[in-house]
């Protein structure tokens, strides 16, 4: 019997059901548009509030602003190289605080308490379509670099060591974006299924930790999606002697 | 009835992939052109120009502590060789004094050499003019007695 109301239960967790929009001949997930206008909308507004007034001074959030670039910078530099990681850095810094503030904003907004017809609110990046965008710009990105930087020297990399990786090195186009996507996808909705039933279960005191921990693997998750896109980036546009 | 039956699902199910896809990179594309004008433009402009005035100053300060050190170099080669002048000035000034006080102590010794010498022939011309005088004293109160001794006879 508790067995069966704890199924029921589950079932109230709404995994995989979705708000369907309907346009024309495509249908969207709303939900996910829903979230990731909101949480972008306030990225948007944070941001331009603290680069209303920049000064030579930094003071407050400027301060805040320009840590957080300082730190994309070194991250597209370490991984990108100094040549061209100007050029990559936007897109490098977009991924992570695209990332960053879908996960956060799914952890810490309680999301729930807004019901929809169908499908429910959470963090973007638990949706499958939306890493999968994101992994395969990262792909088309890494082509564009390398095809742009070494032109059709590019595919020198695929045969750099011996002829032998070249099959692998194929291999890995197809695994980098499945890989990017997965991990992202697998993380965030894991943790956010995992609070869900716990929440469901004791829903006094006992989440706390895990959801302390979910932010911790949701920052995580951000930096690690960002560093591996530079470092694709960086693998394409790398010389080989 | 169990929602975590999503694999085969017709409608919905977590790997429901659909036009959300395509949009969501238009999106994350769009973010980035935006982002890129919002924020890594202007921000990269105030961090780069603060770290480029920070290294201009650097650069600076180093030329200006370097001619410092030159100056103190030759402030210091100037203390020096107007410290041995000095020296030079004072040792001369000490051979000098010296001189004069040896010429002085000579001239003064001979003066009074000099005038000890004559003290001393004054005082045996008068001593043998006295003794000369006393002899001739003696021989006349000799030849006085003697010339009453042979009167009284």
């Amino acid at each position: 019997m508790f067995f069966n109301s704890l199924l029921t239960n589950f079932a109230a967790l709404e995994v995989g059901q979705h708000l369907y929009w309907q346009i024309g001949n495509i249908r969207l997930h709303g939900q996910v548009f829903l979230t990731s206008w909101i949480l972008l909308g306030a990225l948007l507004v944070f941001i331009s509030l603290g680069t209303k007034k920049m000064e030579n001074d930094p003071k407050g959030l400027q301060n805040l602003l320009e840590f957080l670039w300082d730190y994309i910078r070194d991250l597209a530099r370490t991984q990108i190289g100094e040549k061209v990681y100007r050029d990559w850095m936007p897109f490098i810094g977009t991924l992570f605080l695209f990332v960053f503030v879908s996960n956060w904003g799914g952890a810490l907004i309680p999301w729930r308490l807004i019901k929809l017809p169908s499908g429910e609110l959470g963090a973007p990046t638990a949706d499958i379509n939306t890493t999968i965008a994101l992994a395969l710009l990262v792909s088309l990105s890494y082509f564009y670099a390398g095809l742009s930087n070494k032109g059709w020297r590019y595919f020198e990399y695929y045969v750099h060591p011996t002829p032998i990786m070249l099959p692998f090195k194929i291999l890995e186009d197809f695994t980098k974006p499945l890989s990017l996507s997965f991990r992202l996808f697998g993380n965030i909705l894991a943790d956010e299924l995992v609070v869900g039933v716990l929440v469901f279960l004791v829903p006094l005191i006992l989440p706390i930790p895990v959801m302390f921990l979910g932010l911790f693997t949701s920052a995580i998750q951000a930096l690690i999606f960002a560093t591996l896109a530079a470092y694709y980036i960086g693998e394409a546009v790398e010389e080989h002697h | 009835m169990l929602a975590f039956n999503f694999f085969g699902a017709t409608e919905g199910g977590l790997f429901d992939i659909n036009a959300t896809l395509p949009l969501m990179a238009i999106q994350v594309v769009a973010l980035t052109y935006i982002l890129n004008s919002l924020f890594f433009k202007p921000v990269g402009n105030v961090v780069e120009k603060r770290e480029k005035f920070v290294s201009n100053n650097i650069i600076e300060a180093k030329n200006k502590l370097s001619e410092v050190k030159k100056l103190e170099a030759d402030l210091l080669t100037q203390l020096q060789s107007a410290r041995t002048e000095a020296q030079r000035i004072v040792s001369e000034a000490e051979s000098e004094s010296d001189k004069l006080y040896k010429e002085a102590l000579e001239l003064a010794n001979n003066e009074a050499n000099a005038s000890k010498e004559k003290a001393r022939l004054e005082i045996e011309s008068q001593t043998s003019a006295a003794r000369d005088q006393l002899s001739k004293q003696a021989d006349d109160l000799s030849e006085l007695i003697v010339n009453r001794l042979i009167l009284e006879k």
